[in-house]
């Protein structure tokens, strides 16, 4: 049984996705439990891969038997396995808490809203078990195509939203698309490990060249790095809470493990520092990137907008951490994965919760909040204390590690971005903080002012929640456990 | 210039991918109307995949069925050189695929823009935007 788990990751939701569609037909009511089913499977075996990669270091598995060059060989080691965790918990913790919501938004369509959930984590989870560059490609296509009709499920300005975000999506994966076809051109080969043992011979060709540079670009703009981020903020914005909180802490998050899947597996970190001479440009791109996304975020007067603008703000961090050239910063990238997507399912699962009990999230609409949904607005406060960098929040410690490479490698514009960011953030989450408290200003002489009586969002939303918020905490003090045991192993020796 | 005509022809596939996808992006950029928009995405999209189909090809080479391909004549050794490459072809029906999906799934977003604001031009559906 353990030896198929990396098929079952990927065949299993993506057989629930067809089983839920035709059951949403004879009884809606039955997708729910399907949903979760499928997801706690994928989340069961993604976590058994990674106790087996720990035991037993790299799992190949041949789909169908065939071998890899010819045949599509899914490749577990251990920066994917920890993705792979990210990824089905994150969805599985999601879909339990968005239940409500989703029936509260469009009771009519649960069914479809189901199948298109899992479909996308069959994308996503595909997308960081697959070791072939192609059928990347073509999770990759599944993750966005049923992102968008996610996406475009949300009211008033969703669908002109999405529709952009179809644009730049597009040009992003045949981007991507095109950059494989250059590297099939020289190397014959569309298997990575395959194609990393051809490329050495070949590093100063220009067609390598072209490869790499389109590659990264198509992953960028999926990624909504700094100068292409333009179709991020409306479409998430927009969203309905259940697929914002979804999309938002694992799509781009994904994106950004293919990055460094490129950089590290595909290309060589030698290929990548030194024959190329442009980590220097993508540092300043994300340091750019980093502020701003802060200053954007500080413009917005709209809780789900500002929050959009900070994950373009991590997304430079990411990149930036990954593009430092050394092994510290690269652990502070593959860390920042990991705590981002949890941190950014913490504070979406909020807007989630204040969407169904107060049907705004503009800033206005937050007033009293503490009062009346005061364990909802305690994980908020768990969560945006991560996203400052504040111990044992797990957010500190990517930073700690990112800061660290930043001054190794001696771009102190990086370590700047960092922590300006930083501390843009205290504002903008304190500021939250202070309407959500202090507001409505009561006057004292007024005796019959009652104090709103204490309305939190249903427990289903809740659990899931906290859960999220406790794991905010452990993952922070667990941190060193994590990079020791897997991150060290993820990244290969000769990045120093 | 005398130069230039044969490095055009020596590559032309290149060339005209190129300016398909350049065709495709601009459209994507420049028109105002959405659903001329959803065809550039499309020209770009079926650029790239006129790349894929134009690198499979081989000086001198046939199509890659092996001909009397049962029997006895299968254990023959095929020469790689006759058959044109077929892999990428292959791919390129998957990428078919998805850019169909692609293609149906911004009509039908465009459909649902089109019951919204009443138009389909850019500018317009700002302008009601703003005014809101």
């Amino acid at each position: 049984m353990s030896d198929q788990y990396p098929a079952l990751i990927v065949v299993v939701p993506l057989l629930s996705a067809l089983i839920i569609s035709a059951v949403g037909w004879v009884n809606k009511r039955l997708c729910f439990p399907i949903t979760v089913a499928a997801l706690a499977v994928a989340s069961y075996s993604s976590i058994g891969l990674l106790f087996r990669v720990l035991d037993e270091g790299v799992i190949v598995y041949r789909l169908g038997g065939w071998q890899p060059p010819i045949g599509i060989a899914y490749y577990v080691d251990y920066l994917n396995s920890l993705v792979l965790v990210v990824v089905s918990t994150v969805a599985l913790l999601n879909v339990i808490a968005a239940k409500k919501s989703i029936e509260l938004e469009f009771p009519e369509k649960t069914a479809p809203f189901y199948t298109l959930y899992v479909l996308m984590v069959t994308g996503l989870l595909g997308i960081v078990v697959t070791g072939d560059a192609f059928n990347l490609y073509v999770l990759l296509e599944i993750a966005s195509l049923t992102g968008y009709g996610l996406l475009a499920m949300g009211e008033d300005r969703a669908p002109l939203a999405t529709l952009n975000y179809l644009y730049m999506g597009t040009i992003g994966a045949c981007f991507y698309l095109l950059g494989i076809g250059y590297l099939y051109i020289v190397t014959g080969s569309l298997n990575m490990v395959d194609i990393a043992g051809i490329l050495p011979s070949l590093y100063q060709s220009k067609a390598v060249l072209a490869a790499f540079i389109i590659c990264m670009v198509g992953v960028w703009l999926k990624m909504a790095f700094f100068p292409l981020h333009a179709w991020l903020p409306n479409t998430y914005t927009y969203a309905p809470s259940a697929s914002s909180s979804l999309i938002a802490p694992l799509m781009t998050k994904v994106m950004v493990y293919v990055m460094i899947r490129l950089m590290l597996t595909v290309f060589t970190p030698e290929f990548v520092f030194d024959t190329l001479d442009i980590s220097n440009v993508v540092v300043w791109l994300a340091v750019i990137a980093i502020v701003m996304g802060a200053i954007l975020a500080l413009a917005e007067r709209n809780l789900k907008r500002m929050l959009a603008f900070i994950i373009v703000a991590e997304v430079g961090y990411m990149v930036g951490g990954a593009w430092l050239g050394n092994r510290i910063g690269m652990t502070g990238a593959i860390l920042h994965i990991v705590n981002d997507a949890l941190m950014t399912l913490c504070v979406f699962l909020v807007v989630g919760n204040i969407v169904y009990k107060v049907k705004g999230y503009a800033f206005k609409d937050l007033q009293g909040l503490f009062r009346k949904m005061p364990f909802t607005m305690g994980a908020f406060v768990i969560g945006a204390m991560s996203i400052i960098g504040v111990p044992p929040t797990c957010g500190f410690f990517s930073k700690w590690y990112l800061i660290a490479g930043a001054i190794q490698s001696g771009h102190y514009e990086f370590m700047a971005a960092l922590l300006l960011s930083s501390l843009v953030s205290v504002i903008l989450f304190f500021r939250i903080f202070e309407i959500c408290y202090y507001e409505p200003f009561s006057d004292h002489h007024e005796h019959d002012h009652q104090p709103e009586p204490m309305d939190e969002a249903p427990l289903t939303m809740l659990v899931p929640l906290l859960i999220v918020a406790a794991i905010l905490i452990l993952v922070g003090i667990y941190t060193g456990d994590i990079v020791n045991h897997i991150i060290k192993f993820a990244i290969p020796e000769s990045l120093i | 210039m005398a130069e230039l005509i044969p490095i055009i022809i020596a590559k032309y596939n290149y060339w005209i991918y190129i300016t398909l996808m350049m065709i495709g992006l601009f459209a994507m950029i420049a028109k105002n109307n959405l659903v001329k928009k959803i065809v550039g995405m499309n020209i770009f999209q079926t650029a790239i995949i006129l790349f894929y189909v134009s690198i499979g090809v081989k000086k001198g080479a046939t199509i890659p069925i092996i001909e009397h391909g049962h029997g006895e004549a299968a254990h023959h050794a095929v020469q790689a050189m006759d058959y044109i490459n077929p892999l990428p072809h292959v791919l390129m029906l998957t990428a078919i695929v998805v850019g169909v999906a692609t293609l149906g799934v911004a009509l039908a977003l465009a459909i649902r823009i089109y019951n919204r604001y009443n138009t389909l031009e850019e500018d317009e559906i700002l302008a009601q935007i703003r005014k809101e």
